[in-house]
């Protein structure tokens, strides 16, 4: 863990809105914010059988595609040692590398979640103030979970660290 | 504009947003983490988090303006509740989402993220297929 956190500076959390801002027009453009088209690039089925199961929307394919370009790109190249980020002291990222069972778990329970809604977390916030109560059921449910979660798992807090290389 | 371009566009977007907050604050934009970690919060580590839901919130609903995007949700409101808790739980447990494990995680190349993105995706797909199935269609 990093020894202290400093709090960011106006600047840093103008950032952090900034970088808010530009992820919510990245997810309304790429069409994750549509539970359809969502629900469409899950439904497998449909390369199978379009008549039986509906079409399948390859379209999901293209947002992590064009997401993984910038992102193998962004972490290969800015977390350096001996460099910092911008506005903080120190890049923190996540340190673990170990496969448990709560790792699968866990992503077997957001799955059935989210193919069961279309909503993975980023898009259901991105549409938290259109979405009527749909949205807002939804991600309050959410953050319930997650307070759950946490509480049976005390020692969740993510293991996070300075960037060494 | 054609689908396959546009979402390709969207996900520049995102990838773009979280190499902004890489570079200036050092930190993953996993959404999931970020929102976990407003709700536990720990000292001098919430404002950010703030700001950056608060443009998620804010972009998301003026971009869905702007574009006139639907929001169709095809489900009762009793299944989003239990889709809701299921992700709030799942994501935790499994320290991220689509966001955290499947861009920035993948991104970092870690083998823990690919594991947890081929899981959800696949356990996703299965509960489309059992609930296709289940309706009859």
């Amino acid at each position: 863990m990093s020894s202290k956190l400093l709090k960011p500076t106006l600047t840093g959390l103008l950032a952090a809105l900034l970088a808010g801002g530009l992820f919510g027009v990245g997810l309304v453009v790429s069409g994750m914010t549509q539970p359809a088209k969502v629900l469409g690039f899950l439904n497998i089925a449909g390369i199978w059988s379009t008549e039986r199961f509906g079409p399948w929307d390859a379209s999901l394919v293209f947002v992590m595609g064009g997401a993984l370009c910038v992102t193998l790109l962004a972490f290969a190249i800015t977390p350096r040692a001996g460099c910092k980020p911008w506005f903080a002291d120190s890049f923190q990222l996540p340190t673990r590398y170990d496969i448990d069972i709560k790792l699968v778990a866990g992503s077997v329970l957001f799955g059935v979640g989210w193919g069961l809604a279309g909503y993975c977390p980023g898009p259901a916030l991105a549409s938290l103030l259109r979405g009527g109560q749909d949205t807002l059921v939804f991600t309050a449910c959410m953050a319930f979970g997650m307070l759950i979660a946490h509480k049976f798992t005390p020692s969740q807090k993510e293991a996070h660290g300075q960037f060494k290389k | 504009m054609h689908p396959f371009v546009q979402s390709a566009l969207g996900g520049l977007l995102v990838g773009c947003a979280i190499w902004l907050l890489l570079a200036s604050l050092g930190r993953v934009a996993g959404i999931s983490g970020i929102a976990a970690g407003t709700l536990v919060p720990t000292k001098g580590d919430s404002a950010w988090r703030w700001a950056f839901l608060g443009g998620l919130v804010v972009s998301g609903a003026l971009t869905a303006h702007l574009l006139d995007t639907p929001t169709t949700v095809l489900r009762p409101l009793a299944l989003l509740a239990a889709a809701g808790l299921l992700v709030g739980v799942g994501t935790v447990l499994g320290s991220g989402c689509t966001s955290g494990h499947g861009v920035c995680g993948l991104g970092r190349r870690s083998g823990r993220s690919l594991v947890a993105t081929l899981t959800f995706m696949v356990s996703a797909m299965a509960t489309v297929l059992l609930v296709n199935l289940y309706r009859g269609v």
